[in-house]
């Protein structure tokens, strides 16, 4: 029954193996982050001082928002869909994923949906250059030619998320062990659970939206035009039906990751297993029905205002509910502070800080002055960076010994974290003070009042960006040369099935179920 | 296992389905009723027909008019009055004139938006050149019409209402068919 990897490409090419796939996803989200990182060094090069330096303002657009698609839809997802095709049949006992070919093709369109988008750099009129959010009539009457190799790519982005999670939610469903009932699953396979369907909900919605697009520009239709009865407001609202969704697809996952690093590395069991799913189940009915809080700016009546900025608020409820229980895991914990555990805590600690100025910006009145500010981006890259990008990297420090079965560089991993949150904290925490004296965002040049602390945010990007050199550097040489590991357990207080398996996890693992009491 | 696998794929490819075509085929209209109904985005309604329900001599409202030419529309295009003060529940026939300054035929349409959004239901056009788009030869002027009434149940908060055109370019677009309805 047992039989290894086939050799060489094909292995990669045809393999239907989770661990494979898993894999693939995570090299292709780490080559993705560095591309996306090294478009965020070209900015902050550029506003590293005032005036115009390195690039021309259309290419700074073009590289916004180049950053903000690669590192949303080609960096952070694949990574969580990554580590959900490594760990979850793992942690739930299943043999391989419910779907395994289908699994395959969700991988491998992937980067030709990132060949195509990074392919539009090198055509004539450039890149898209309208943000990642790709307003209308920015995006339409106005984008560059290569908006539709852009629209092409979101389509197969698209088609390979929607893949994806129905893949993940089938596993979760359907191939659990004997015994392993839904409120006995691990966080991480329930956070999963959620977010495969959010996905399966809203992944088609932005399809919709971007075939809207591909209809104004080519076929002379006016969903966005106002000269034919359409209105670009309409764009703003079926983005956002998306948009706001897909902070959490990005943000749940990683709540689930934290959930498992913080019990093993405190040696207690998950605070409130129950209340946390009931708030994930939560945060993500909530995500639904808060979209225009993106909008306030567009001219909404009072009521609705007031309704999106309440409504926002609540999501602070179930979110204070799972920030109070990783708090209250570690409470009397015997802790101890290896990399996987310093991430987490930063992720706590930063993530929240992020979902304080979420608040801020939910006030209708307030937004109105922060709108499209640095604030703004200082906000999400506290939850993006701080919250998914954290939490992955604690991910992979967690999981490495299990997937490659060779642990890493303690001392590297520990000079890595603190690089990442000092270089982190100086280049955001200032955003924010740039964002309340009004600089707005997405402009190539800024004026000299905002010059001290663009330059010190400079500084604290170029930190961050080396941090992730060494990031690479660990992972590569432990892959490579690192210690051999053979216990299953590498962490002493881990709990789950996936810590009962041989290290390096075997290519086949759990052929015949486990028993789950 | 297979088939409960089967299931769910069936169940959620469905589902993937029906939210693209929500995407695609719900939202934009129900997006357009809900501005209909509503006034938000300052849409006006098509034609109205309904009786005068008499004037309201108490109060006078100022309405004000303004136009925009589209993006690289040529034409000249302006109010005869930029303002006007009626009582609510008077008709008021106003003009506009357009000029096209170019050596082509062109056909233009002109898209109205009320501000405040809250006052757009209550802000009524019985005759209204932007019914219809607006052909004109190379060189041509034209007086556009416009007969509005200012609905009685206007709120007391309002006491100006500016009412804006956007004059946008649809030369060669849909063979010069009306192709706004809800205007």
């Amino acid at each position: 029954m047992a039989h290894g990897p086939a050799k060489g490409i094909s292995r990669w090419l045809f393999t239907t193996n989770h661990k494979d796939i898993g894999t693939l996803y995570l090299w292709f989200s780490f080559a993705m982050f560095f591309l996306g990182g090294f478009f965020a060094m070209v900015i902050r090069a550029e506003l590293f001082a005032p005036g115009m330096q390195l690039v021309d303002p259309n290419f700074f657009n073009q590289m916004t928002t180049m950053h903000g698609l690669v590192m949303v839809f080609g960096a952070i997802m694949p990574a969580f869909v990554g580590l959900a095709n490594w760990m979850i049949p793992l942690q739930i006992g299943a043999p391989d994923m419910a779907l395994p070919r289908m699994n395959n093709l969700s991988f491998w369109i992937l980067p030709c949906a990132f060949i195509i988008l990074a392919s539009t750099l090198f055509m004539e009129g450039g890149a898209p250059n309208f943000g990642w959010t790709f307003y209308a009539p920015l995006s339409t009457t106005y984008a560059p030619a290569s908006v539709n190799y852009f629209i092409f790519a979101i389509h197969i982005m698209g088609v390979s998320s929607i893949m994806g999670s129905i893949n993940i939610i089938a596993t979760v469903l359907n191939m659990r062990a004997p015994g392993m009932t839904l409120m006995k699953m691990p966080m991480f396979a329930w956070t999963w659970l959620i977010t495969g369907f959010l996905l399966v909900a809203v992944m088609p919605v932005l399809a919709g939206a971007v075939t809207m697009m591909l209809m104004d520009i080519n076929f002379g239709t006016s969903f966005f035009d106002a000269a034919g009865g359409g209105d670009p407001v309409l764009f703003q609202h079926v983005f956002w039906f998306f948009g706001h969704p897909e902070v959490y697809i990005i943000i749940l996952p990683a709540f689930g990751v934290i959930s498992a690093i913080i019990p093993t590395f405190s040696r207690k069991p998950l605070f409130g297993y129950s209340s946390m799913v009931y708030a994930t189940a939560a945060i993500a009915f909530l995500s639904f029905i808060v979209w225009a809080h993106h909008m306030f700016t567009v001219g909404m009546p009072i009521a609705g205002e007031l309704y999106f900025m309440y409504a926002t608020m609540l999501i602070a409820v179930p979110t204070g509910v799972k920030v109070f229980n990783w708090v209250t895991t570690m409470f009397r914990g015997s802790i101890s502070l290896e990399t996987p555990m310093l991430f987490a805590i930063a992720f706590v600690i930063l993530f929240t800080i992020g979902g304080f100025t979420g608040v801020m910006l939910s006030l209708a009145p307030a937004d109105i002055q922060y709108h499209d500010t640095y604030f703004v981006v200082a906000h999400f890259h506290y939850v993006m960076v701080a919250g998914a990008v954290f939490s992955g990297t604690g991910a992979v420090y967690y999981w490495l010994p299990k997937w490659c079965g060779r642990m890493y560089n303690e001392a590297l991993g520990k000079v890595q974290f603190w690089l990442a949150f000092i270089g982190f904290n100086i280049a955001f925490f200032p955003q924010h003070f740039l964002g309340l004296a009004g600089m707005p965002r997405r402009y190539a040049d800024y004026s000299l009042q905002f010059a001290d602390w663009n330059m010190v945010s400079s500084v604290g990007a170029f930190m961050y960006g080396a941090a992730q050199v060494l990031f690479l550097y660990n992972v590569l040489s432990t892959v490579i040369a690192g210690r051999k590991v053979t216990e299953p357990k590498t962490w002493e207080g881990a709990e789950g099935l996936e810590w009962t398996v041989p290290t390096p996890a075997p290519y086949h693992t759990f052929t015949t179920p486990p028993e789950v009491k | 296992m297979a088939t409960a696998v089967r299931k769910t794929l069936v169940k959620l490819s469905v589902g993937a389905v029906v939210m693209f075509s929500f995407a695609m085929f719900v939202m934009p209209p129900l997006y357009t009723l809900f501005c209909e109904v509503t006034g938000i985005g300052g849409k006006t309604g098509g034609r109205y027909e309904a009786a005068v329900a008499g004037i309201d001599e108490s109060r006078t409202v100022r309405v004000q008019f303004v136009t925009t030419n589209n993006a690289e529309m040529p034409w000249e295009f302006a109010p005869s009055v930029h303002e006007v003060r009626v009582h609510p529940g008077e008709p008021t026939p106003v003009t506009f004139w357009a000029h096209n300054t170019t050596g082509i035929d062109m056909v233009g349409q002109a898209i109205p938006n009320v501000a405040p959004f809250n006052a757009a239901p209550y802000f009524h056009k019985t005759e209204c050149f932007c019914f219809n788009n607006q052909p004109l030869a190379a060189g041509e002027k034209a007086d556009l019409p416009l007969v509005f009434i200012v609905d009685p149940d206007l709120p007391r908060a309002v006491k100006t209402i500016t009412l804006s055109y956007t004059m946008f370019d649809i030369t060669g677009r849909q063979g010069g068919e009306p192709v706004a309805t809800t205007n």
